[in-house]
């Protein structure tokens, strides 16, 4: 008695279990998933929500150039509302119950550091697009933003250069987290090793959205009479419209003291008046105003998706760096799998290395073959009157990445990686 | 009778250039078109004494109208190109010449060539902004200019800058009667730069301890000097520093106070827990931002008084939320305060969410007016930016009109009777259920003023209100509910307080001790600055 009312009990979850998984199954068979992992909400939702729509863009491309291995991709675009511990129950619920096969994600360090976990556990692939801070190196991520010797030090190097002003003294500014204290570690002591002394640099951080920046204004003002001064800004989000309002206001002009910020592009200036601040800097990978057939074909597929699309402001949308690395990013992954055969986590990581692609930045961009990084060239712009970047400095050709920096110590063993 | 002549003459020079290119020494154009920036900055220096005739020159490559072409240096205009060297139109169109990249550097060059070129030609302001850029920014090459200009000049405000200009580059002299007089004259500087030209003339070598080294400075009298100059620089530094951070206080809680007023009412008198107050913010901001685009639209010749038109539009805009909010969920709800809390916070998620759906998750641009960029020197060494000194008079106006509405008015009366006791004033008939609608419209405008004036100077996004919540909640608890003077003190005070603090310990520290300092200070004292007296206290 008791054996059969088990048995039935058990045929009847099978058969609900077959249930549920036959269409999945069904679906499984002609699509390949793929998962998208940005917030869509809450204050990273600035950023974010510009990269969700050209990783949607690019699968679009990809599916009408007739897929992946004879299948089309499906987009499974959940929100983790900016909410770290948030990022890594939607990436388990994209691999272990959506059963994608790759997920194209994250912006802060914060989120990455917080879905890394879930990754390694489930040997699934995530392709991470931001500049970030370094010292990491996962199997189960592909790098496809600069890492601080693609941004940060050619960025300083040019700062202390004739060129670009012979800056003495250094502002080192920042929100406060993990981006901006490694990457103000590293550069401090780069600064070191090219003889710049402590009493010439200043560290200074804000908290997350801060938005009163007078007395820190006040004091680079203060700072910048002791001799040549430039700012480094790893300010994040939000507080930079306040931060280049003061700036502007303040009278303090980018032929005195200029700024060169790491993580202001296109995007975050669409909230600035940007004729006070002609001839500040940023460092990156890619412009938006830089000229080639690639980008003037990525730019107007862009434009045209946000239109068919109703993005809002669809007419102004622009394109910056992280959008650029996300193309990039599903471009090679689509590479790798047809290099490879399979969507197979293993055989996918396998194949990236050395993977190729000719990128809207104008130079064809090679993955590393072990340390999971692409060669970005390093360029700097200039702030110009329509919110777009000039470009005033770039790199011969692309550089290969360095994630553990050889400024930190301790790193001496990981320079072969 | 000649310097009018030699203006006529300039207007000729001027007018000629205009349509036949003025011909240049061949080592500038050569220099200008070079791609070494060194020698390039030169051509440009060397511009600055080259006479009128170079002003269109600086015009065209501070505009990027210049490159080259074929391998010699042309400008652009009108669409043709013109060879710098013969001043003769060539047959190519503007789409092949290259342009030569401007840094910073040779925008540095550029202007400093510019203002030496006004010096001597400009009107009094055109003079007085050169003269203000030569003090920051010379080189050796205007010393002659300068000596000619300051000798010439009538007004004293121009020629006391050029003085400091040509004391800069004096203290280099071979001659220590110049050096001692150069030292003398910066002694009259507000510029803390100053004081690093003029350490190097009071330090030692280093030496050997018990040897000193020899001075960097040779001549006793002109040490002096300098010492006394860097002595009088520094007291003038430092008291103007000290101003500078009362005025960044005062003006950072002008900032809360607009943020806290409109809940002061709504919360402080009113007694609802509105957490939605900062969305009331946001719907302020947004309207301005919609304001701000219509006159773009329109009437862009009257753009710079769009803030303006949008003060009205805030208030009202915003009390009519408040207003729908308060029918249609609030009034249900007084007197329960939990009910109200989750019940406003919901309501906020909804306009967060609609704005975002509406106009987007990106920030909004907002230009400030004319009138509200850039600052005005005090005295020299401080000058304040207009947005935030327009924003404090804002701030003490907006108070006002609420002051005045709350004591002088039928209405006020009514709210204030409301507030003490409620079923007393049903009794000698006052509309109470109208008085609560009206106090949380206005309340919720005040709201909407405090989002216009956020707007100029800080981010305009769905989520903006979330970031002043928290401090509009502080600044009301601290200074006592109900009380309109409580708020007005606690967002001084913690504005004051704070930048003080800032200045010392660094933002993050600072925004710590403000929070340890307000828990502390509400434990000892509950009922925060200003206690309400006397019955209905006890409720």
């Amino acid at each position: 008695m008791q054996t059969r009312r088990t048995f039935i009990k058990s045929l009847v979850l099978s058969a609900s279990i077959a249930a549920i998984g036959m269409p999945m199954a069904a679906s499984a068979a002609d699509t390949i998933k793929v998962g998208v992992l940005h917030s869509l909400s809450g204050t990273m939702a600035i950023s974010e929500t510009a990269l969700k729509n050209v990783a949607l863009m690019t699968i679009e491309e990809i599916n009408a150039a007739g897929g992946v291995l004879g299948k089309k991709l499906e987009p499974v675009v959940v929100d983790p509302a900016s909410n770290w511990p948030l990022f890594a129950e939607r990436a388990r619920q994209l691999i272990s119950q959506d059963k994608v096969s790759v997920v194209f994600g994250c912006w802060t360090s914060v989120s990455r550091k917080s879905v890394l976990p879930v990754f390694k556990e489930l040997n699934s692939l995530l392709f991470y697009p931001v500049q970030y801070e370094g010292e990491e190196l996962e199997k189960n991520v592909f790098y496809t933003g600069a890492a601080p010797n693609q941004q940060a030090i050619p960025a300083t190097e040019y700062l202390m250069s004739p060129e670009g002003g012979g800056a003495k003294r250094f502002v080192l500014l920042g929100t406060d987290y993990v981006y901006p204290r490694t990457t103000n570690k590293i550069l401090r002591a780069f600064l070191h090793s090219k003889g710049v002394k402590d009493s010439d640099i200043m560290e200074e951080y804000t908290p997350f959205g801060h938005s009163d920046y007078q007395t820190i204004i006040a004091n680079i003002k203060k700072f910048s009479a002791g001799g040549k001064t430039a700012v480094i800004s790893t300010i994040n989000g939000d507080s930079n419209v306040p931060f280049y309002r003061e700036l502007g206001n303040a009278g303090l002009k980018a032929t005195d003291v200029p700024v060169v910020a790491f993580s202001v592009g296109e995007e975050e200036l669409r909230g600035v008046d940007t004729k006070p601040l002609l001839g500040h800097l940023a460092a990156w990978n890619y412009f938006m105003s830089v000229e080639n057939p690639e980008n003037k074909a990525f730019i107007a597929k862009y434009k045209a998706w946000a239109k068919a699309n109703n993005v809002p402001n669809a007419d102004t949308v622009v394109t910056n760096d992280p959008m650029e690395a996300t193309y990039v990013g599903i471009h090679m992954w689509k590479q790798a799998v047809e290099k490879a055969g399979t969507t197979d986590t293993d055989k996918v990581i396998a194949a990236m290395g050395g993977q190729t692609f000719k990128a809207p930045s104008g130079y064809t961009l090679t993955m590393d073959k072990t340390n999971h990084h692409l060669h970005k060239p390093v360029l700097i712009g200039e702030v110009t009157a329509d919110g777009q970047f000039d470009v005033v400095w770039e790199t011969k050709e692309p550089i290969r990445a360095q994630p553990w920096s050889p400024f930190i110590k301790g790193n001496e063993s990981k320079q072969g990686l | 009778m000649l310097s009018t002549l030699f203006r006529c003459w300039v207007l000729t020079l001027a007018l000629v250039a205009g349509s036949a290119q003025a011909v240049l020494a061949p080592e500038v154009v050569t220099g200008l078109g070079s791609s070494d920036f060194n020698e390039r900055i030169a051509a440009i220096e060397a511009l600055t004494v080259a006479g009128t005739d170079a002003a269109p020159v600086i015009e065209a490559i501070e505009s990027g109208n210049f490159g080259s072409f074929d391998g010699r240096a042309v400008i652009v205009r009108d669409s043709a190109v013109v060879d710098l060297a013969s001043g003769e139109t060539l047959s190519a169109s503007p789409a092949d010449v290259t342009t030569l990249r401007t840094n910073n550097r040779v925008r540095r060059a550029l202007a400093t060539a510019k203002a030496g070129l006004a010096l001597e030609t400009g009107s009094d302001a055109e003079r007085l902004a050169a003269a203000e850029q030569l003090r920051e920014n010379t080189s050796p090459i205007l010393l002659p200019l300068l000596e000619r200009a300051a000798a010439n000049e009538q007004v004293a405000a121009i020629r006391d800058l050029l003085v400091l200009a040509k004391a800069r580059i004096q203290l280099e002299s071979t001659e220590p009667a110049e050096r001692r007089a150069a030292a003398e004259a910066l002694g009259g500087s507000s510029d803390r730069a100053v004081i690093t030209l003029l350490k190097p003339l009071v330090e030692r070598e280093a030496g050997t301890p018990g040897a000193p080294g020899a001075w960097l400075e040779s001549d006793e009298s002109v040490r002096a000097a300098a010492a006394e100059a860097i002595a009088a620089i520094e007291r003038r530094v430092a008291f103007a520093q000290n101003v500078a951070t009362v005025f960044s206080g005062l003006s950072l809680g002008s900032i809360l106070l607009l943020a806290a007023l409109g809940l002061a009412i709504t919360f402080g008198v009113m007694g609802v827990i509105n957490m939605a107050h900062g969305e009331l913010l946001m719907v302020g901001a947004y309207a301005t931002y919609l304001v701000q685009n219509l006159f773009r639209l329109h009437f862009p010749e009257y753009f710079d008084y769009y803030v303006l038109a949008a003060v009205p539009v805030a208030f009202f805009v915003a009390a009519a939320v408040g207003i729908v909010m308060e029918r249609t969920v609030l009034r249900f709800l007084y007197g329960r305060p939990l009910e109200s809390l989750l019940a406003t916070w919901g309501i906020s998620l909804v306009l967060i969410q609609a704005a975002r759906v509406t106009f987007g998750p990106q920030n909004l641009e907002l230009t400030n007016p004319a009138w509200m960029a850039g600052s005005v020197e005090v005295f020299a060494g401080l000058s304040l930016p207009w947005n935030r000194i327009w924003i404090l008079g804002f701030s003490v106006f907006v108070l006002v009109l609420l002051w005045a509405m709350m004591q002088k008015t039928r209405l006020g009366m009514f709210v204030r009777a409301v507030t003490q006791n409620r079923p007393m004033a049903g009794c000698v008939g006052v509309p109470t259920g109208r008085v609560d609608m009206l106090a949380f419209g206005i309340g919720a405008g005040v709201a909407g003023l405090g989002g216009l004036a956020l707007s100029q100077i800080a981010n305009v996004g769905p989520a903006m209100g979330q970031g002043y919540i928290v401090d509009s909640f502080m600044v009301v608890v601290l200074g006592g509910v109900g009380q309109l003077a409580g708020a007005v003190s606690a967002a001084f005070g913690l504005g004051i307080f704070s930048k003080f603090l800032e200045g010392w310990t660094g933002a993050v520290i600072a925004k710590i001790l403000v929070l340890v300092f307000i828990i502390m200070f509400i434990q000892k004292r509950p009922q925060g600055i200003f206690a309400l007296k006397g019955r209905f206290a006890d409720q």
